[in-house]
């Protein structure tokens, strides 16, 4: 007879388990987490219900910290603890920043990335960023009672190496295994399953609290292709709030509003009556202030009237972006409606006429992303066998090389579909010249001071030539994800350099020494311990693959070659049950992976034969 | 056997030649990105993920240089053993340099906007015609030496179409 398996939580080895796969939507203003629960994509609650978490973070003195909600109340009176819209500063420097004398933060310039001073010492964007998404991480954990398995992450379209690059490591600062990093207008097509429908171009339309976003995609057969992004970053639902509230101060002369708390008082109330205003036609704007209270009525056409210019800028970005991708707005198929302020009837009408059809919105515009990166998660860890989307993200700006009189030469132009590898060969330009340095740039102007700053690196080595003998082969690779690595390569002698292309944090060799100091004080047995569970999750995920792989594809090993990759697995095993040191454990797994390269690369040939063969049949 | 190392008609499985079927070409290459995207692997190990990374920038590489006419004609005459050189070899026939003057004088004393564009639209109408041309050579008559002539001058045709553009993109 056979017996029924009971396993504990976590370690159920089943090769039919369902994964935890997550989708992240980490925003401006607030951040949500979505998962697909059967068939249907939904957003996870915190455990008091809400759905939403503030994308703000507070510092308190000591050791904790506020998170969403509770930082949020908490920020009138500890602004300068209080991190909010932090996104706007992820893979920034300091003279990006419009007008830091605005913001109640001290802000701390470094090369790389600014870091903002707070009660708990310097944190740089990827900290704090870190700290929203471990909190999502944890709220997933705790609604499926099961460790993750792995998150899609959104980020704007426009985002640049530096800025996905943070967002990557934020996400693995906070222990989640990133599957992919998408595009915010590509997960909304998702969520809206755009990618079942015909071909076609659809415009994406995300106007949020502070933002303003509008992106063009092309969808062919599953590919998603960024045509063009615009939109202002200085546009949003808050502009609405504060129109309404400057027009109903001035219906009631002798009341102003001066004090702060008056100012925010007020901005409340506006914004009260602003969504109330988009279900019904009418409403009372009210609010006690301290030079008397003030009671307005307010009809929909006031409110549409006094905010009409701002609804005319949404426009003329709009109109922008299509001529960017040089379309008119005939060639639009369908108009995606995202973020909260898309509520707004007059947005509603503003968007319906100007392309001459209704837009989507059946969906939460405030979830739609998070929904949509939800349904990707689910397929790339396997969950979904029926689903056959593939998404072929390009590149959104052109990555190149510092040469002579600071020019930028291209090696990666804009718009190119992603993964790509691509190669341009350099030489010296003095007589035994040794070094070569490379200024890696991301942009499309044709000056460095121009573009954004990657990297620079050192290739040594180089035996002495004449001027202009050497032949430098500089490799540009970017992965899936849009992150780039940069080799360079002296062809003649074979001396190599490489670089992983990471935003420098800007922490001073003191500033990580006593970060690494920090860690080791607090429960070093704490971080053993997690470090183990961590690599017994990896060498799990490594037993599972191979197993899979293996059922399907077995037959392509000689029975020699199966037998070592059975020993390797048998050895894994082993080490997940005894092995106390997460290192060897590590090493172990990583010995699996090493002994089964071949096998995948064989795989591999295998399927892309049969793809093709499937092809010539579909094409007689 | 398919490999990393065959060559790009080899790896979509296209004859050898210039003439191509745009919409084909694109229906292959999302068909091979199917097979080998890294997405594909995301639930597996490293190990497989780098496999399926080298082999989605393989295909997506050769697939940019097939969709292109000028990179296909020239990858086409270096298969047949006839390297264009663009670098080392720039001498050009008379004829054709005289006709390149012209354009470059007629480009720089023009700023009205639908000069540029019946310009742009006689540049366009000669790129055609070389490109026929190089069907005709590498798919017809078989001539790549005589194809990786038409090459070149399709690079100073595209070098200056492109200057049109800049050109009618900053008065725009």
């Amino acid at each position: 007879m056979a017996l029924l398996q009971i396993s504990e939580p976590g370690q159920s080895l089943d090769p039919h388990q369902r994964r935890i796969a997550v989708g992240i939507d980490l925003g401006t203003t607030h951040s949500l987490v979505a998962a697909v629960r059967h068939g249907v994509s939904e957003c996870l609650p915190d455990g008091d219900g809400h759905v939403i978490l503030p994308s703000v973070v507070r510092y308190l003195p000591g050791q904790g910290r506020q998170i969403g909600m509770d930082a949020q109340a908490n920020s009138a009176q500890d602004p300068a603890n209080t991190i909010a819209s932090v996104k706007r500063f992820m893979g920034r420097g300091l003279k990006d920043i419009a007008h830091p004398e605005k913001l109640p933060y001290r802000f701390v310039d470094q090369p790389g990335m600014l870091g903002i001073e707070t009660v708990q010492g310097t944190k740089s964007p990827v900290e704090v960023s870190a700290e929203i998404l471990a909190t999502l991480r944890y709220r997933a954990e705790d609604s499926f009672n099961d460790d993750l398995y792995g998150a899609v992450i959104t980020v704007p379209a426009y985002f640049d190496d530096a800025q996905r690059q943070g967002t990557k490591d934020a996400a693995q600062r906070a222990g989640i295994n990133v599957l992919r990093l998408i595009n915010e207008p590509t997960a909304a097509a998702i969520a809206y399953g755009l990618d079942n429908a015909a071909e076609g171009i659809y415009a994406v339309f995300d106007l949020g609290g502070g933002t303003f976003d509008i992106s063009i995609l092309r969808l062919t057969r599953g590919v998603f292709e960024v045509m063009a992004t615009g939109g202002d970053s200085a546009l949003g639902g808050d502009d609405y709030d504060r129109a309404l509230a400057d027009w109903a101060l001035a219906q009631v002369p002798g009341i102003q509003a001066e004090t702060a708390e008056d100012k925010t008082r007020l901005k409340t109330a506006a914004r009260t009556a602003k969504e109330s205003l988009t279900a019904s036609t009418s409403t009372t704007l009210s609010v006690e202030l301290s030079s008397g209270k003030l009671c307005v009525q307010v009809d929909r056409t006031d409110f549409e009237t006094t905010t009409a210019s701002l609804t005319q800028r949404c426009l003329s970005a709009v109109r922008k972006a299509l001529r960017d991708a040089d379309l008119s707005k005939d060639d639009v198929k369908g108009v995606v409606m995202v973020g909260g302020s898309t509520r707004m009837p007059q947005v509603q009408r503003a968007v319906g006429d100007f392309f001459g059809q209704e837009p989507l919105n059946n969906l939460n515009p405030d979830e739609v992303v998070a929904l949509g990166a939800a349904i990707q998660a689910n397929q790339l860890a396997g969950n979904d066998s029926a689903g056959d989307l593939l998404l072929l993200d390009v590149i959104p700006l052109s990555l190149g090389i510092e040469t002579m009189g600071g020019l930028v030469e291209r090696i990666v132009p804009r718009n190119q579909t992603i993964p790509t590898a691509m190669a341009q060969d350099f030489t010296t330009y003095q007589d035994g010249q040794t070094a070569l340095a490379l200024h890696v740039v991301q942009g499309e102007r044709d000056l460095v001071q121009d573009c954004r700053s990657l990297a620079r690196f050192t290739l040594r080595g180089i035996p002495p030539m004449a001027a202009g003998a050497a032949r430098i082969r500089v490799t540009f690779t970017v992965d899936a994800d849009g992150l780039l690595q940069v080799s360079a390569k002296e062809q003649l002698s074979g001396v190599e350099a490489r670089i992983d292309v990471k935003p420098s944090y800007g922490l001073s060799d003191d500033q990580i020494a006593s970060m690494l100091q920090d860690s080791f004080a607090t429960a070093q047995e704490d971080m053993q311990a997690r470090a183990l569970v961590e690599a017994r999750v990896d060498a799990d995920r490594m037993l599972l693959a191979t197993r899979s792989a293996l059922q399907a594809d077995g037959h392509l090993l000689s029975s020699s070659e199966r037998s070592a990759i059975d020993q390797l697995m048998d050895a894994l095993r082993q080490a997940i049950a005894t092995q106390t040191d997460a290192k060897a454990l590590e090493d172990q797994t990583l010995a699996l992976a090493k002994g089964t390269e071949a096998f995948a690369a064989e795989r591999m040939n295998q399927s892309i034969q049969k793809a093709l063969a499937g092809q010539s049949i579909q094409n007689v | 056997m398919k490999s990393l190392q065959a060559n790009d008609f080899e790896l979509f499985g296209l004859p050898q030649q210039f003439a191509l079927d745009r919409a084909q070409l694109d229906d292959l290459w999302k068909t091979l990105q199917r097979e080998a995207h890294p997405d594909r692997f995301a639930a597996q190990g490293a190990a497989a993920q780098r496999v399926a990374m080298q082999w989605s920038v393989r295909i997506n590489e050769a697939y940019q240089r097939l969709k292109d006419p000028l990179k296909r004609a020239a990858y086409l005459c270096e298969l047949r053993g006839v390297p264009v050189q663009a670098e080392s070899n720039t001498a050009m026939p008379p004829a054709f340099l005289m006709q390149q003057m012209e354009w470059r004088e007629t480009l720089e004393d023009t700023e009205a906007v639908g000069a540029l564009e019946d310009l742009a639209d006689e540049v366009a109408a000669e790129r055609k015609r070389v490109q026929q041309l190089l069907g005709n050579l590498l798919d017809g008559a078989g001539d790549a030496q005589a194809a990786v002539g038409q090459v070149r001058a399709l690079m100073f045709i595209e070098r200056f179409a492109a200057e049109v553009d800049a050109k009618l993109e900053k008065i725009l």
